[in-house]
Parts: structure tokens; sequence; C-alpha cells
């Protein structure tokens, strides 16, 4: 097995707003393998988004702060890193890609000049030696005629496409981790299958250690070789993928799966999970599930459940296991 | 395809909690501080017979060009001075008061209430209406607007209801266009969509489903505009064509003691600053609503 | 057959490409291009597609928010184009109504929900205000709100309470068929599996129709008891629903559902196909020549790039596609 790349120890993230304290990420624990890629799955609001931000320390200020844990990449603690240092990690070491290719690339500027940006900014290189490494950067990623298009400004390309160039961008320099956030979700079906496909390429070339972000269960069956389910700001349940759909052992990853409904058999009647996630700003005092659960107990609501390893890779959350 | 959103989608939403408290401070202050000028203001040109201490046009020769109380040769009979008629500068100004923002209220009640109305016809109608009205909007704008208030105010003979009909005839295009605009934008939105989709008539969507939604930026242009007018006004009468004597308006006023700022500096100055503190008061008060009006204002 | 509430046939709709200060048409976008369809009573008939397929064109023409530029409508057997103005105000629109995508734009932020409810209502009939409301509080309960929810405004309430108002006021005139337009995408996952079990359950109590726009295949398989593929504006396949899980003949159809269907990574050696097309949607503007998926098409031959296949019958479905000839 490859080494741990990443390891994430009880990341907390909050947003102080004028209501209170918001607690995005509260104790949240996983490790990214190179070459793997690992899914963290939820509906919004769970924090998957607001963890990945973390990772990159790109919180909205001053609103928005980690307030503990560690991140640590390669043997480097991320969250020691001075400002200028964590710059330099960015584009660098580790990249990111957000689900809207619309308003993640800038309308005004080629596409060419997008990605020689990153280039530059993280390598010293001739000018000519830049448009290399972009033109490269536009065939990692399969798109066709790259010498071309580095002329072509975003509005003259499909959707695709652009989430094409912005992981352009994002591969550029080659980055040891790559974040993804909702990639596919603005994408035709086709269109995320052919991307899913790509990204999969890639990793085996590149040995990129891959963060994704979803809400989609398809998505993280055909791409994750891990995956940690969130709610409400805390991981219920990490798996390999193929544990999480067969042997689920947390009552919200059973939930939520059995409440997707299924394209290879008909359904008459969808499982539902009552009620609706809690509010950031009132969490309930044990376990955060608990108000939904439908196998609650008492204890459940009065304190929180440990993560207990079960095997091998597989911890859940949950006053049920032992 | 969408994106999903919670159902608590007030959570990430960091608004103002990042402000100091400082911040917040000025931020309230921005708003307290005009509305209060304002009302005041307001409040002066209600009462401005109780307030003055003497008749604005009631002239004394012989108590002309005195100065204001603090200067030397001022007296606190007149706070203010006096102008070259010998008419009380202080209780000019309070009747002016009620003279400038009058003019400057009535205006825009008409020029909202026209360009309003036919920015929202011309939006969401489109086609030909559309484009007979924004022509006839064009035309109106294109017009150099003091100087047709000028041959109007000329021609018809100055006085209060020419000046305001004067004003009123150029200033509605404005309104015309942004309220054009903002339809344009709502008329492509869902609810109405819907809303035709019951079976609603044209109407009853602008007047149920558009107008309520246009009423924000309406307002916030109102506010800006308050201070507009007075300029304009001030700029009439600047020229001579404003509210004719001997009735007294900030901008007459300003006109009257032009050639004599050597002088007698206070007769051009006090109806200056005034003029000055109600377009800044008007000014910020816009700026803050704009803030705090914009759409998905959401509270945690 | 008086089982057909709704009927479809050859809907064309081009949209003209105008340039120029003159304003000459150099184009068309042919956004739908002879789609036919019909829709049962108490059934639900699926539109699928990706962006650009045509059918969100669709359900505006049977909404009526948009002119046909050839085809016609049959409701109830009769044809829409023979409905005089005020018929389809008082015939047509009260049955024909709709729930949108966005739970967020689709109502008015300034008004109440007892309003937008009740809006319906008011614009269509002559009851009185006491008989409003108290239809009003009905539908709100068939929905599965709390009657307090009246006098709030929408923001005040979550994404899939929204979604529960809007079928409310679908649900106000008593039409016989609602179209939805990705009812549920902008949902989370476990409030879907709700709205979709609501909708469901008012259709079997009230034998709704649903003209159902989604691009989710697992969507429209729970709902839907007959299907129709669309592609750059035509029908390529059209069945039911169970047939054509079990059986996609085209293979435009057989790509959605490869890209649809969980598949863990184990299953990738299996005998589950994975079919990834190369290329995009081409545009509108430009469909291909002969048949219009040949470009992406794993099993395209030289006949594909020429000639139009026709619309062939294989057992109760229907494919457009040569290799059915």
């Amino acid at each position: 097995m490859s080494d741990i790349l990443l390891q994430v120890e009880d990341l907390r993230t909050s947003f102080f707003t004028r209501a209170g304290e918001v607690k995005a990420v509260d104790g949240v624990s996983f490790y990214v393998r190179e070459g793997e890629t690992f899914g963290i799955v939820g509906e919004s609001a769970c924090g998957k988004t607001v963890t990945g931000l973390s990772i990159l320390r790109l919180l909205p200020e001053p609103a928005g702060r980690i307030v503990g844990g560690k991140i640590i990449l390669d043997g480097t603690n991320l969250l020691e890193l001075s400002k200028k240092e964590m710059r330099a990690y960015r584009g660098r070491m580790i990249s990111m890609i957000l689900q809207d290719p619309m308003t993640s690339l800038n309308p005004v500027y080629t596409i060419g000049n997008q990605i020689a940006e990153s280039v530059r900014l993280h390598q010293k290189l001739q000018d000519d030696m830049v448009e290399d490494e972009v033109i490269s950067a536009l065939r990692l990623l399969r798109i066709p005629a790259p010498e071309q298009r580095l002329n072509d400004y975003p509005f003259q390309m499909s959707g695709g496409m652009r989430q094409r160039v912005v992981g352009s961008i994002a591969m550029s320099c080659r980055p040891r981790l790559l974040i993804a956030d909702e990639p596919t979700t603005a994408l035709d079906a086709t269109i995320q299958a052919q991307y899913l496909a790509l990204f999969k390429d890639i990793q085996k070339q590149t040995d990129v250690g891959i963060i994704f972000i979803t809400h989609d269960f398809g998505v993280i069956a055909s791409m994750c070789h891990r995956v940690a389910v969130m709610y409400a700001g805390k991981i219920m349940e990490t798996a390999a993928t193929s544990t999480i759909f067969k042997a689920p052992q947390h009552p919200y990853t059973t939930a939520l799966i059995n409440s997707v409904p299924r394209l290879d058999r008909k359904d008459d009647r969808l499982y539902s999970i009552e009620g609706q996630p809690p509010s950031l700003l009132n969490l309930p005092p044990g376990c955060r599930f608990a108000p939904r659960c439908p196998d609650v107990m008492e204890i459940c609501h009065a304190q929180q459940p440990p993560e207990v390893k079960i095997s091998d890779g597989h911890s859940v959350s949950c006053w049920k296991v032992k | 395809m969408q994106e999903t959103v919670s159902e608590n989608e007030i959570i990430v939403e960091p608004v103002v909690g990042g402000m100091t408290r400082r911040a917040r401070i000025v931020r309230r202050l921005t708003f307290i501080i005009p509305v209060t000028i304002l009302s005041l203001i307001v409040l002066i040109a209600i009462f401005a017979p109780l307030l003055a201490p003497f008749d604005p046009v009631k002239i004394s020769l012989t108590d002309r060009l005195l100065p204001p109380f603090f200067a030397e040769g001022g007296s606190t009979e007149h706070f203010m001075g006096t102008d070259k008629l010998g008419r009380d500068v202080l209780s000019r100004l309070i009747f002016g008061a009620r003279i400038s923002l009058s003019v400057s209220l009535l205006v825009i009640l008409i020029t909202s209430t026209i360009g309003t109305t036919l920015g929202i016809i011309g939006g969401y109608l489109g086609g030909r209406t559309e484009a007979l009205l924004m022509r006839i909007t064009d035309i109106s704008l294109s017009f150099p607007a003091i100087l047709v208030a000028m041959l109007l105010v000329v021609s018809m003979g100055p006085s209060f209801t020419t000046v305001v009909l004067a004003v009123s005839l150029l200033g509605w295009a404005p309104y015309a266009r942004l309220i054009r605009g903002e339809t344009l934008k709502l008329r492509e939105a869902d609810f109405v969509a819907q809303a035709r989709i019951i079976g609603s008539s044209s109407i009853r969507i602008m007047l149920r489903h558009i107008f309520p939604n246009i009423v924000n930026p309406l307002i916030i242009i109102m506010t800006l505009q308050i201070g507009l007018l007075i300029l304009v006004e001030a700029s009439l009468s600047f020229l001579g064509v404003g509210i004719p004597p001997p009735a007294p308006s900030w901008g007459n006023m300003v006109n009257d003691g032009r050639n004599l700022i050597d002088i007698a500096w206070w007769i051009s100055t006090f109806p200056g600053i005034a003029i000055g503190l109600v377009v800044l008061s008007g000014n910020f008060l816009g700026d803050w609503l704009r803030d705090k009006l914009d759409p998905r204002l959401r509270q945690i | 057959m008086t089982d057909i509430l709704l009927e479809g046939r050859d809907l064309t709709k081009h949209y003209p490409v105008t340039k120029g200060l003159l304003q000459r048409t150099i184009g068309y976008v042919r956004a739908i291009d002879g789609i036919s369809f019909t829709i049962e009573k108490g059934k639900t008939l699926s539109l699928v597609g990706e962006s650009g397929a045509g059918k969100t064109t669709t359900a505006k023409a049977v909404l009526l928010l948009e002119k046909l530029t050839s085809g016609s409508i049959l409701f109830e057997g009769k044809d829409l184009q023979r409905f005089s103005r005020s018929q389809l105000k008082t015939e047509y629109r009260p049955r024909v109504q709709s729930v949108q995508q966005n739970p967020w734009s689709s109502m008015n932020p300034r008004m109440r929900v007892r309003d937008i409810i009740a809006e319906p209502l008011v614009v269509n009939t002559k009851q009185t205000k006491q008989q409003i409301r108290s239809r009003v509080l009905e539908l709100l309960e068939q929905v599965g709100l709390a009657p307090s929810h009246v006098d709030y405004y929408p923001h005040e309430f979550s994404g899939g309470q929204r979604q529960r108002i809007a079928v409310a006021r679908a649900l106000a005139l008593n039409p016989s068929l609602v179209v939805l337009d990705e009812p549920v995408s902008a949902l989370d996952v476990s409030i879907r599996a709700q709205i979709m079990n609501l909708l469901k359950d008012l259709q079997d109590q009230y034998n709704l129709s649903y003209l159902v726009i989604a691009h989710n295949l697992a969507t429209v398989r729970f709902m839907s008891h007959s299907v129709a593929i669309m592609y750059l504006g035509q029908i390529v396949e059209y069945g039911e629903a169970e047939e054509l899980f079990e059986w996609p003949l085209h293979p435009y159809t057989r790509a959605l559902m490869s890209a649809s269907i969980l598949t863990l990574p184990e299953d990738e050696d299996q005998e589950i196909e994975q079919i990834i097309l190369s290329g995009e949607m081409p545009s509108p503007l430009n469909p291909p020549a002969g048949c219009r998926f040949h470009t992406r098409c794993p099993e395209a031959w030289d006949k594909c790039s020429k000639v139009e296949p026709e619309v062939k019958e294989v057992g109760r479905q229907r494919v457009k596609c040569h290799l059915y000839d």
C-alpha cells in the first residue's frame, strides 16, 4: 500500500457570526494515501466543503477560522505555516477544483493565460517553456488540439470543456493532492462519466491523491476507494467504498443509501428520513443524528458517541456499535 | 443541473459576523445621522411659521446687511444676519426649507410615478410598446435638462408650479430606464412564469408580482434624488429662472448673495451649507438603503 | 382512446437566429423537431435527456409558455389550436399546472404562503375569502405542512418545504395534469425521497397525470409509467418505463444508463457495461446530418451519417435507430 499523503486530525472550523458560533466542522479526522481517491459524502451544510477549504486555508475571513486540529501533508502541519508559505503550497502541492465552471474561470482572459498564471506563480521557467507546460496540462486533461486552444476564451467553450480547463489549471503544477468539490454536479450525465474516467486515468499517471467532495453516491461508487460520510459537522462513518455500500454500520449511512432511488430495480416507495438536519447554531447535545435516527437509544441524546474502529480502515461513531 | 441546497440554507454565510464593534457603530451612524438631519429639516419646514422669528419677506431698509450674531456688528436679534433688503436670513432660511423641500418632494413624486409606470409597462409588455416607450425615454434623456427647464419657465412665466412642472418634465426618464431594466430581469423569473401558468392577466402580474419587487431600487433612487433636486432648483435660481422673489428658496438666496460675497458672505453661505447638508444626508441615506435593501439578506 | 389525457403530435419549435442591423435570419435553433407522445390519465410520462435535448421546450409548449412552430397538442382529444383564448384560460390552463425546479425563485418573495397558494383560486374562481382560506389550509395539510405556516414568507422555509408549497399551489385548481420540471434536483438527498413519495401519494389519491422533466434516470424509474429519451430535439426511444429500463434499445439510452448506475470499483470488470461517449452534444443550430446521435454513437456506421432513421416499433417500444431497421 502506498504512503499516507495527508493526515487530518481533529479538525475544527467555525464561523463566528452575529448569531453565534457556527461549528461547521467539529472534530474531523481522516487520512488520504498517495494515488488514492478519498470521498467525502454528505448533504449540504454537513461541513464537507468547509473541510476542503480548511485544508487549503481558504476560509472567508474574518468570520471563518480554523480553531483546532492538525492538517499534516507529507510531514508538514499546514496549520503551522505562515501565510506566505501556505501560498507556495497552494497550486503547487495542493490544488482545488470547484463546482461551477462558469465562475471558476475569468471571462476576460484566455485559457492559455489562466493556466500560465498558475505555472508562472510556482515555477521559474522561461516564456517558451511556460507555454510547453500549459500545452502539457491541456493534454493531460485530453483537450483536443491544445495548441490551437491557447487563445480561446471561456465563453467559446462548452461546460464540459471549461471544467477540463479548470482541471488543467489545477493539475498544471502536478500537485500531490487535489481537492475536487462537486466538480461534476453541473455537468450532464454523459459528460460527467467522461470526466470521471479521465480523472481516474490522470490519477494513475500522476499518483495524485484526490479528495472528492460530493452528495452523489453514484459518483462515490465509481470514483472513490474510501469514503467518509459526514453529517452536521462530524464524520459518522469511514470505510472502503464497497463496505459502505454493502455493509454500512451507521444508521445515517444506511438511511441515506436507502433513500436514493435505484436504477437497477423498481421501488414502490422510497425510504425517507424524517425531519431535517439540525441548525449548526443549535446542535443537539448528544449524537447529531439522534433526533432523526430510526435506531436511537437513550444514550444517544445525552452523549456524543466516540469513534470506534471496527476493522482496518472502517470506523464508525455510533452507540449501536461497540 | 442544480446544486443541492440545505434544509438550513442560512448556514455558511458569515454576513456580518466579522465586523468589529467599531465598524458596526460607524455603520449605524451612517444611518442615524442623515435621518436625523433630514427629519429635522422636514420638521423645520413644516413648522416654519412657528419657528421663524421674522416675516421672511418683510423688508427693512434700516437693517440692511447686518452680519450674523457671532460676527462684529451682529446681534442675536438677527441670528444669521440680514440680506440687502433687510430681510432676516434665518427666517428666510426656514421658509426656504419649505419651498426647496416641497419642490424636491413633489418632483420626486411626479417623476417616480410616471417613470415607474412607463418602465414597468414597457419592460413587461415588450415588443412595440417597449420600443416606443424607450425611444421616448431616450429622447427625453438626450435633452439638456436645465436648458429645457429654463425655456419652459421663461415661456410660462416663473412660479412655483412652473418650476415643478419644468423639472418634472425631464426628470422621469432615468426612472423609466432603471425600472424597465429591473422589470426585464423579473419578467424572466420563475414566479412570473408561474403566475402566467395560473392564468394571471398581465396587469395583475405587473401590479402584484413585478411592482413589489422593484420597490427596493425605486426607494434608493428616490432617496438619492432628494439632494439632486435641491441642487437643480438652486441651479435654476442661479440662472435667474427659479422660484421668483420675494419667496425665499435656498437657491435664490444663494443667488441673491452672489455679488455680495465679499462684503456680506452670510447671505449665500448659510443657504449653501443647508443645501450641502441635505445633499450629503440624502446621499448617505441612499447608500445605506442600497446596502440594506439588497436582496438575499438572510438573518442568522 | 379515452384514457389519453394529452397528446403531442409532431411538436416542433425552431427559434430564429438573427444577425445584423436588419435582423436577417441566418439560421434556426431547432429546439424540438417532431416530438410525439401521449400522457394517460393518472399516469406519469417522463422526458429524459441532457441539457439541450429539448425537454424544457416541450414542457413550456404544453404550458402554453411557448408557441409551437408546427405540430399540435391535443387535450382530451381536442386540438388546442381550436380552443379560443378564453377557452384556453377557463378550460385548459386551470387543468394543467406546474411545479418548477427551483424552489427559491418560483415564488414571489414578497407574498405570504397563503397568498401564493390562494392565487390560482383568486385569479380563476369567484370563491369567497372564507372558501379560499379553508381550501388553502386543506392543501397545506395534504402536502404535509402545518396550518400555522400559512402566514410566513417563502424565505422562512427550507427547500423541501418550499417545494411542498409549490405542490400545494399546483393542486389548488384540481388539475388533471401537473408538469414537474426537475422537481427534486435542487433538494438534499434525504429530502428528495420525502417529496417523491408525496408526489406518488398525491397521484394515487387524485388520479393525477404527471409530465416529469428529469435528467436523473433513477428518479425517472421511480416516478414514471412511460419514458421518452430525448437527444438534440428528438425522441430517440419511447416506451413503458419498466421495459425501457430492462431492455434499453437505443445506444444513447444505454450510455445514459451506464453513466447513472451505481457501479462499485470491483464491479468494473464484470458484465456491467461502462459506456463512455466521446465528444459532446452538438449545437441545435446545426444538428448532424443523418442520425443526430451518430457523432457520438459507439455503434455508428456510414448509413448513420447519411440517412435519418425512422421511428420503428420494437415490441411495445419505439426507437429511432438504424440498428433496428
